[in-house]
């Protein structure tokens, strides 16, 4: 376990709110950060990622922006340069199409073009994620896409003590950090959620390294390596084959970038056998990424073959029905593991 | 030259109107910009020579000392000049994939920024961003290969720069075929509504490429454009560094009083291709080109106005093709970057 303790002692929050707990306790010890982005202000972010922030901090330091992503995520990375700390949050991860030049093309790049002399210490955030009917442009994870391009650290929370700890690293790392908070784990009153949404988070300072894996269960018979809300399903589905006497392992990446292989590898050595479980597409994306480190170490190490739960190759569908067939919820990963067993 | 961005009457205007008479420059000024723009012109002479010496048999641009693809920005001085006369190094430029004149102008230092163009390890970014990506801390340049970015990062130096309460500005430069794109009036509408001390600059040299401007390009002026976001606009014709100098002194101050951004065009002139390698077949008006040079017609201006001879002219030269050997000298020496280290700078 990688999380530090707390001295303070914990409080129950849910996900969203231990996320602006660790914005809340930057800003008030640090002047030079500040949050950027579309309704984040009054409305206190659509997914709840900074209530309360504009009635403490004031619309100086937590900023409306226009809806303007190429110009703002830009803002934000030349008052990075300029050694602030922004905290830029991009509504939908999907709207990356809009203004992926800056993210991928500067923020990710200045620190390497300038052979290390300028840094961008950022933190873009953004909402990911389905299960709600939001369809094919407002319900995509795309991790992968952030991760798969270089210079930018990609971290996923999936718990609330999580999202507290890697947004108080994210703030204070010096590299771009993206973080993306599925919408399903933030614990909001308007949508389903799964009550691993709510829990003890330490109520001070509070640093998860980025670039950890977290054992969310720790288990003998199967590896589950999975990210965000797919943590939650999996533990599901663990806890109900714990009935049956079998032992499932979770591990929680809880960052992309860096990837912590070694976790990955010392469960998969213990149990033999690896199930992936990723909310974003099959193809070409983190579940390859994962088989992949296991196969280019050892592959002998796999008792059975690796088996992936993804969104299939298809763009998420409107139709509730729809929409479920294709994520990776608890009935396709329950499955997926008893063939694995 | 100046002419009025926009024909309502209602746009703002920097103070002292647009094609008022001129006061002549002091002359040290007018020494200084003559001399900048031939420190430029030197530099980009020799950068085209080192580039074409070993690009043989044929043209190969993966060759040689200096691969890649190289814009040169010959021609185009008088932009450089006459606004950055107004910066110091504690001000932000960033400029496009065409960066050498604005980076010698701001004061970028030569040998460094030499060093990263052959590629080296002791240039400004150890070999790994190349002419199109020089970053330099020290006099807060930076430039960008992906046209009309360079304008939102500009707006964070400025809300830094603000934030902080110093009078630092940011001027952030792209040419006529980036204000067709989103990023160009994303940053217009926000550093606008925002009172950002930006001053935004459009080099039109007529050319994306091989598109001529007319063709591209539904108005005339794209200094008309600032109406839109309610903030100045001026269009300097004729490359004419004087009246370059003269409207950015105007905007320039406007940034530092925290008055809000404006917008130039400079309409200037390509002297050579896109990029090197490219023919210009698309050009018809290419063999006036050397006629409108603007540099051996300032050095005329500036003959008549009795601050030059052939004496002084010679030695202005002089002093530049030194500091272009010296930092040319400079680059060759330092070492190729080791392979070995290809994945360093990734993360801080």
């Amino acid at each position: 376990m990688t999380v530090t303790e707390a001295p303070q002692g914990t409080h129950r929050l849910t996900t969203s709110k231990a996320m602006v707990e660790a914005i809340d306790q930057e800003m008030a010890g640090d002047p030079s950060v500040f949050y950027l982005g579309e309704d984040v202000g009054q409305y206190g972010g659509i997914f709840s990622s900074t209530t309360g922030l504009l009635d403490k901090y004031g619309p100086e330091r937590i900023i409306d922006t226009p809806i303007s992503e190429t110009a703002f995520i830009g803002l934000g990375i030349g008052a990075a340069v300029e050694g602030m700390r922004p905290i830029v949050e991009l509504m939908f991860c999907d709207f990356m199409g809009v203004c992926l030049d800056q993210i991928y093309n500067h923020m990710a790049k200045i620190h390497f073009e300038s052979g290390g002399n300028v840094t961008v210490p950022m933190v873009l955030t953004m909402a990911a994620g389905g299960g709600y009917s939001d369809a094919a442009q407002h319900s995509q994870c795309l991790w992968g896409t952030f991760a798969h391009l270089p210079g930018m650290k990609v971290v996923v929370p999936s718990s609330p003590a999580d999202a507290k700890g890697l947004m108080t690293s994210a703030i204070r790392d010096d590299n771009p950090v993206v973080y993306i908070f599925h919408k399903g784990v933030m614990g909001l009153p308007w949508m389903a959620k799964n009550p691993r949404t709510l829990d003890e988070v330490p109520e001070g300072e509070h640093l998860v390294p980025l670039g950890k894996a977290r054992i969310a269960r720790p288990g003998s018979d199967v590896t589950v390596v999975t990210l965000s809300l797919s943590v939650h399903h999996a533990l599901d589905v663990a806890d109900k084959l714990a009935g049956e006497g079998v032992d499932v392992e979770v591990v929680d990446l809880r960052s992309l970038v860096p990837l912590d292989r070694e976790t990955v590898l010392e469960s998969v050595a213990k149990t033999g056998r690896l199930v992936v479980v990723d909310e974003d597409y099959l193809s070409y994306g983190v579940s390859g990424e994962i088989v992949a480190s296991v196969a280019e170490v050892d592959p002998g190490m796999l008792r059975v073959p690796a088996r992936r739960v993804a969104v299939p190759d298809v763009p998420i569908p409107y139709a509730h029905d729809l929409e479920y067939a294709v994520l990776p919820r608890q009935d396709r990963i329950e499955k997926t593991i008893r063939a694995a067993l | 030259m100046t002419t009025q961005a926009s024909p309502s009457t209602t746009s703002p205007t920097v103070p002292a109107q647009a094609g008022a008479a001129r006061p002549t420059l002091d002359p040290q000024i007018r020494l200084d910009l003559y001399r900048t723009m031939v420190l430029s012109r030197t530099y980009e002479e020799a950068i085209l020579r080192e580039y074409h010496a070993d690009k043989g048999p044929g043209f190969d641009i993966g060759k040689g000392l200096v691969p890649g693809e190289m814009h040169l920005s010959a021609g185009q001085e008088p932009v450089a000049a006459g606004i950055c006369a107004h910066l110091t190094t504690d001000d932000a430029v960033t400029a496009t994939h065409r960066p050498h004149h604005l980076a010698i102008a701001h004061g970028v230092d030569l040998r460094a920024m030499t060093a990263e163009i052959f590629g080296r390890e002791g240039g400004l970014g150890h070999g790994r961003g190349g002419h199109m990506h020089l970053f330099d801390p020290r006099t807060h340049f930076s430039c960008s290969g992906i046209i009309a970015e360079g304008y939102p990062p500009a707006l964070g130096q400025a809300f830094a720069f603000r934030r902080r309460g110093t009078d630092q500005i940011a001027v952030a430069v792209t040419g006529e075929g980036a204000a067709n794109q989103g990023a160009f009036h994303e940053s217009l509408n926000l550093a606008a509504r925002w009172t950002l001390p930006v001053v935004f600059v459009v080099e039109d040299n007529d050319w994306g490429i091989s598109v001529p401007r007319q063709a591209s390009t539904a108005v005339s002026s794209n200094a008309a454009r600032a109406a839109a976001y309610g903030i100045p606009g001026e269009r300097v014709e004729d490359n004419d560094v004087e009246a370059v100098y003269d409207v950015a002194r105007r905007m320039v101050a406007r940034a530092r009083a925290g008055e809000g951004p404006s917008l130039l065009e400079v309409h200037t002139l390509r002297m050579w291709g896109h990029f090197e390698g490219d023919a210009q077949g698309y050009r018809p008006e290419l063999a006036e080109v050397s006629e409108r040079d603007p540099i051996p017609r300032y050095e005329r201006q500036l003959r008549e106005a009795g601050l030059l001879d052939d004496a002084t002219v010679a030695q202005i030269k002089e002093e530049a093709s030194a500091r272009v050997g010296d930092a040319i000298g400079y680059a060759k020496a330092s070492a190729t970057p080791d392979p070995s280290t290809a994945t360093d700078y990734v993360f801080d």
